[in-house]
């Protein structure tokens, strides 16, 4: 008897882990094909060499010129860690948010962090701050935006803050910053400013630097470790507050941890690439249909598929049309469509 | 091991609200206690109060002596089970990943369960004899599987006491049986048990106490054959009761109760 039972576990366990070494070779792949993809055309071969120049200071041979490493290194590479690093964290906020909402309806920006941080773009476009500028206040306004929901549901309720309470208050305030993102387009000059903020609020990864994707790369993992250890609970979580606190959970303070990581993972992709929608929705979703609903593995596997995820829209969203369409509307395309057609399919993978 | 729940004069209520007023009442090891009373009277309020989940507003609950709200949530959970009503959550957990959830006080902060809890879980699906269950989807079993299981999770805590609110409701005649019969078998070896039940036979078959709320906020607590009488059900639920021996056996008398309709 408990000899088969471990003996399932084990194949369960040899399942997941083929499903992530397959995820991770599929990576690893997507982000060959990106990298060499787009208008000024690289080799396989002259890629390597670029790099093992950069490694080794080896030589390179004369048809690689100078041109090729700056795009490498100082587009290409970027862009593509940053669409892997951003599909990730939004896909891993969203997945922890379903979990502590117990709903698989539910995106990493319902308690209104992507509003917030568009709100703050938007007022630091507005004052012509610079494109580091513009990041920060986005940062700090999506935070803020969290906050303002947390701390009003807590008012409300009385120390006994319900999920339901939270997602209104959440949407309220979502509805309040996308009302002052209106405020602020209707006031900017119409030939300079407001085109720049409607661009930013498009989302797109056009603009990001190196430096960009060392700040992603920091705060993203620093936010998604805490989430990554408190995974067990979060699947206790997803029972409801009452039998999680029966279980022994501290529901407030795992309920913290979950949602300052999440949000700050969230707000930190938005001010980098402003608002790219669906990808936190659905990206957990389909890696709740492929491995089930352990966040022992869901959490993993839905960063790797959500880095996979948006680095391939990215890709085809550069290097597909003749003009590069905005990344927040390529995922919105193609996520509706396909969320219709899981929810045709059948609700798998929840209830 | 000794553990007694005792509730001194409690009054329990939302806000400022009061629903159950002065309550008192001890569990014991091995003792069952079930709680009866018409919809409405404050029994889910007296459990959430019990379970911590709301703040006892007048009184006391001690659990070995010491006040519930002194304690931590992690060893709350590790003496007191909670067995809720049978519910359907969001996620098609499979059964032993939700019986592993029982693990969850006794797992430390950022670690998973480990092969020992792995095998708790497994001996209390084997307790209940549903261990054929293991590995279905837990959304997709019978409601009556689904509270054995919530009872196996509630076991896997290796709580001292189990607070179960109505195991019997939603279940078919043949599964609220077996379910009693787990609750008896669970309470000989020792474990204490309060449970609601909206059937007083249910109290006759294994409960060692009866507390009888009703509600003018009265509250009745004693021996099952004190408190189930056909004056006192009479009063609490308004209708006409007879109660009668059955003789089971040489010298074993069972009492039950049965309904009678005006004419």
């Amino acid at each position: 008897m408990k000899f088969r039972h471990m003996y399932q576990n084990k194949m369960k366990n040899k399942k997941d882990s083929l499903i992530i070494v397959l995820l991770i070779l599929f990576t690893t792949g997507v982000f060959f094909v990106s990298i060499l993809t787009g208008r000024y055309s690289i080799t396989p071969g002259q890629m390597f060499q670029l790099i093992a120049k950069r490694i080794s200071g080896t030589q390179i041979s004369k048809s690689i010129n100078s041109n090729m490493e700056t795009i490498l290194f100082q587009v290409r590479l970027p862009r593509v860690l940053s669409a892997m690093l951003i599909g990730a964290g939004l896909s891993a906020s969203g997945a922890a948010y379903q979990g502590m909402f117990r709903n698989p309806m539910i995106s990493p920006d319902i308690l209104g962090v992507s509003s917030g941080a568009g709100f703050g773009a938007s007022i630091a476009i507005l004052m012509s701050f610079g494109s580091l500028g513009i990041e920060m206040t986005a940062f700090l306004f999506g935070i803020l935006a969290v906050g303002l929901s947390y701390f009003i549901s807590k008012a409300v309720s009385r120390g006994n803050t319900t999920m339901l309470v939270l997602v209104l208050i959440g949407m309220v305030v979502s509805s309040l910053f996308q009302s002052m993102i209106s405020i602020t387009k209707y006031i900017a000059d119409p030939y300079g400013k407001m085109p720049a903020i409607t661009f930013w609020l498009m989302g797109g990864l056009s603009t990001i630097t190196p430096d960009d994707v060392k700040i992603l790369l920091i705060v993203i993992i620093a936010a998604i470790v805490p989430l990554m250890l408190i995974r067990w609970k979060i699947n206790v979580l997803s029972f409801g507050e009452e039998e999680a606190m029966a279980l022994g959970i501290h529901i407030s303070r795992i309920r913290s941890i979950l949602i300052l990581c999440s949000t700050i993972i969230t707000a930190a992709c938005v001010s980098a690439s402003g608002m790219i929608g669906w990808v936190g929705l659905i990206v957990p979703h389909l890696a709740r249909m492929i491995v089930g609903p352990d966040y022992k593995i869901l959490l993993p596997v839905s960063c790797l598929m959500g880095g996979m995820y948006l680095l391939l829209v990215d890709t085809i969203a550069r290097s597909v049309f003749p003009m590069e369409i905005p990344l927040g509307i390529l995922t919105s395309i193609i996520g509706t469509p396909f969320f219709m057609y899981l929810l045709l399919k059948g609700k798998k993978g929840w209830n | 091991m000794e553990l007694i729940l005792e509730v001194k004069h409690a009054v329990c209520g939302y806000g400022k609200k009061s629903v159950v007023e002065n309550i008192s009442l001890k569990v014991a090891n091995g003792e069952v206690v079930c709680l009866l009373g018409p919809n409405g009277v404050g029994k889910t309020t007296f459990f959430k109060t019990l379970l911590g989940f709301i703040k006892v507003q007048k009184g006391e609950i001690l659990l070995n002596g010491k006040n519930i709200a002194d304690w931590s949530r992690k060893s709350l959970a590790k003496m007191i089970g909670y067995v809720p009503q049978a519910h359907t959550p969001p996620f098609p957990f499979r059964v032993l990943d939700v019986v592993i959830m029982g693990r969850t006080p006794h797992i430390d902060g950022g670690s998973y369960p480990s092969r020992k809890d792995i095998e708790v879980a497994a001996e209390a699906l084997e307790r209940l004899g549903i261990s054929d269950l293991k590995d279905k989807i837990y959304t997709e079993i019978s409601g009556g599987e689904r509270q054995l299981v919530l009872i196996a999770r509630a076991l896997t805590q290796q709580p001292a006491i189990l607070i179960m609110d109505e195991p019997t409701s939603n279940l078919d005649f043949g599964n609220q049986i077996r379910v009693l019969q787990h609750i008896n078998d669970l309470s000989k070896n020792g474990m204490g048990v309060i449970m609601t039940s909206h059937f007083p036979n249910h109290a006759f078959l294994c409960s060692t106490k009866v507390a009888l709320m009703q509600k003018n906020k009265c509250f009745k607590v004693g021996d099952v054959n004190e408190i189930v009488t056909e004056d006192n059900l009479k009063e609490a639920y308004g209708i006409s009761v007879k109660i009668i021996d059955t003789k089971i056996g040489k010298n074993k008398i069972l009492k039950s109760c049965i309904p009678i309709l005006e004419e």
